[in-house]
Formats: structure tokens, C-alpha cells, sequence
């Protein structure tokens, strides 16, 4: 057995509850409850989350680079799609 | 009895040691030695997979495995007095831990057998100790118990993989049981000073949770597709002071440094 011979596997960790799984990284392994296994070991050894998510590398659909100026580009001028002109009320924390 | 507390006493007056101070003294202070030596020494066992194991990942699960160990041993041998002391300075006939735990690693799947049969019995073992009337060994039992949870099924989960997987995987998984399974009856051995201390409520007593550790162990077997070894002659002893030839040769590998250089500090 070798971990060349295991897929490879996207990690997510949740920081805290309340926030989003942010991605941190990937493991090798055999099945889904091992990567599980693995990340664990691997991404919240210092106390770093409190929810992990595992996905196969090989599902996840990405954007082609060479793509990216049709993708993204057409978006750089049109700021006011941001919500910087509104007033926002001190008292809403995250947006 | 008269021979432990001799070498207990022997401790003392070398002043290697502080015990524990109360009427279950002597007892009390092996006990801790028996908790803390099994956890320290299968720790130590642990880490001699850091930077050999099969892939990164399980380099990693072994490696945080032995660092819960070497913690749960500093604590348990804290109670007892001084840990580094206890932890460096003792020889081999000093040395309280089951012969399953000094095992040599062999291959992974010796690896995963010996982990999968003591961690499942050591959580069983510090569910219980939760109760126990010593408040340090209960505080000590119920933090190590989710660290020990996680080995359980963390090992249960390769022994199932290996016993189910390749034809050369199930061979050693099977091998590595076998070599582990003489080893198993020592967990739930109680002697004198055992009874005392369950006697006064502030030991675990291996016996409540021995039917529900082989029912564990079958379920898992069966998962794994793995038959039980047959049963063999029980080796016995460790809490004495009786162990085989690796003990020594690991105590060589841990105690070098603080021996040679008795007073160096990191």
C-alpha cells in the first residue's frame, strides 16, 4: 500500500460556528471516511476548526485559467455592483 | 505485594521519586506507574513510525496518537511524582506496563492490531476511571477518554481495511493479531494491589467491561472478515516488573539523553 495509489481529496474546515468551510489544503485516501480521518490529523491539529468537509479533487468542476480574462474581466468596471453606496447601520457586523 | 512496596520503598530512599502521599499510598503510586507507563511506553513504541510510516497522512495519525500517549503518561506519572524522573531514570525491572504496549511496531499491520487491542481496551478502561473516587485520576481518565476514542476508531477503521482488503493485507493484519493476541489477557488481570484500590472505589476495575471488550473486538473482526487467533498461553507479568527483551532496547532509545547529560534543559 502507498498513498500514491490513494485519491486525492479537498479539505474544509469551518474556523468557527457561524462562519463558511474554507479550503486549507488536500490528503490522499483510500475512502471518504479516512480522508475525513486524514484531515483531521493533518488541518486541525492546533485547534484550527470545528466542522471539516472532504470532497474528491476529481469532483470539483474549475474554471479554465485560460479563460480568465472572459470570465473576470468584464467585471472590473462595474464597481457598482458593490454596496459601497449605501449607508450601513453600525450595527450590522458582517456583510 | 511485600516485594513492590520494597521496590517502592527502595525508590523513595534513593530519592528518585516523591509518592503519593495518603493511606493508599504505596498502592495508589503503582497504580499511577501502571496507567502512566502503559500510555508513555506505547507512546514512545508510536513515534518510531514518525517520518517511516506508509503515507504522510498515517505519519501523522501515528504521530498525534503518541503525542496524546506521552501526555496522558506525563500526567498519570505527575500524580505519581516526579515525571521525569519516573520517565528517565527508571530501569527496566522498575517499569509497570502490560507487555502488549513494549511490543515492537513490526509492520503496519502489527501496528494497527496492537493499537486497535489496547486503545480499545484503554477507553473502556478511562470510561470507568471517570468514577473513581481520586479526583486527579478521574480529571486525567475523562481528557484522556476522547483523545483514547478517537485511537479506537481510528485503528478499528484500519484493522477493518487491512482484514477486507488485499489478500497481502489481510495476511498481516491476521499475522499482527496473532503476535498481539497472547498479550490481552494481562489487561484484565487484577492482582492485590488492584483489588485494594477498587475496593476503595479509586481503581477501574477491569473485569465490568472485559464481556463488553470482546464483544467490541468480535464485532470488528467479523467487520474485517478477519477470524479471532486461537487462543494461547497468556503472557503475564508487566505489573510486576516482568518484561521481555524490547523494553529495554526502547528505554535505551528514550532515556539516552537526560542520562548522559543528566542535567541538560531544552
Amino acid at each position: 500500500m502507498s498513498g500514491h495509489d490513494w485519491p486525492l481529496w479537498e479539505v474544509f474546515v469551518r474556523a468557527k460556528g457561524g462562519l463558511s468551510h474554507r479550503h486549507v489544503g488536500s490528503v490522499h485516501a483510500p475512502d471518504p471516511e479516512l480522508a475525513l480521518r486524514h484531515a483531521r490529523d493533518t488541518y486541525t491539529r492546533r485547534l484550527e476548526g470545528v466542522s471539516l468537509w472532504v470532497v474528491r479533487s476529481i469532483d470539483i468542476v474549475a474554471s479554465d485559467p485560460e479563460q480568465a480574462g472572459e470570465m473576470f474581466e468584464p467585471a472590473e468596471d462595474k464597481i457598482y455592483r458593490h454596496p459601497t453606496f449605501y449607508d450601513i447601520p453600525d450595527v450590522v457586523k458582517h456583510i | 505485594m511485600a516485594t513492590r512496596s520494597k521496590i517502592d520503598a527502595d525508590l523513595v530512599k534513593r530519592g528518585r521519586t516523591t509518592p503519593i502521599v495518603g493511606g493508599q499510598e504505596p498502592a495508589l503510586f503503582d497504580y499511577c506507574q501502571r496507567l502512566g507507563d502503559d500510555a508513555l511506553i506505547l507512546g514512545q513504541r508510536l513515534s518510531e513510525w514518525c517520518g517511516h510510516a506508509p503515507a504522510l497522512e498515517v505519519d501523522l495519525s501515528l504521530a498525534n496518537i503518541a503525542l496524546d500517549l506521552i501526555g496522558q503518561g506525563t500526567h498519570f506519572l505527575g500524580l505519581a511524582g516526579d515525571a521525569d524522573k519516573l520517565a528517565f531514570h527508571r530501569d527496566v525491572l522498575d517499569w509497570k506496563n502490560c507487555w502488549l504496549v513494549e511490543q515492537p511496531n513490526g509492520d503496519f499491520g502489527q501496528t494497527i492490531a496492537r493499537q486497535f487491542l489496547f486503545s480499545t481496551w484503554q477507553h473502556l478502561l478511562y470510561q470507568h476511571l471517570t468514577n473513581s473516587a481520586h479526583e486527579g485520576l478521574a480529571a486525567i481518565a475523562a481528557k484522556g477518554a476522547k483523545e483514547v476514542s478517537y485511537h479506537r476508531e481510528l485503528a478499528a477503521d484500519w484493522t477493518i481495511r487491512l482484514g477486507d482488503g488485499t489478500e497481502e493485507s489481510a495476511r498481516r493484519m491476521a499475522d499482527g493479531l496473532d503476535w498481539c493476541w497472547r498479550f490481552v489477557p494481562e489487561l484484565f488481570e487484577v492482582d492485590d494491589v488492584l483489588e485494594g484500590l477498587i475496593a476503595d472505589g479509586i481503581a477501574a476495575d477491569p473485569r465490568q467491561f472485559e464481556d463488553q471488550y470482546n464483544s467490541t473486538i468480535a464485532e470488528v473482526l467479523a467487520e474485517a472478515r478477519l477470524a479471532a487467533p486461537a487462543n494461547q498461553r497468556p503472557i503475564l507479568g508487566g505489573r510486576r516488573g516482568h518484561h521481555g527483551e524490547h523494553l529495554g532496547h526502547l528505554l535505551a532509545v528514550m532515556q539516552f539523553l537526560p542520562r548522559t547529560y543528566p542535567d541538560a534543559e531544552w
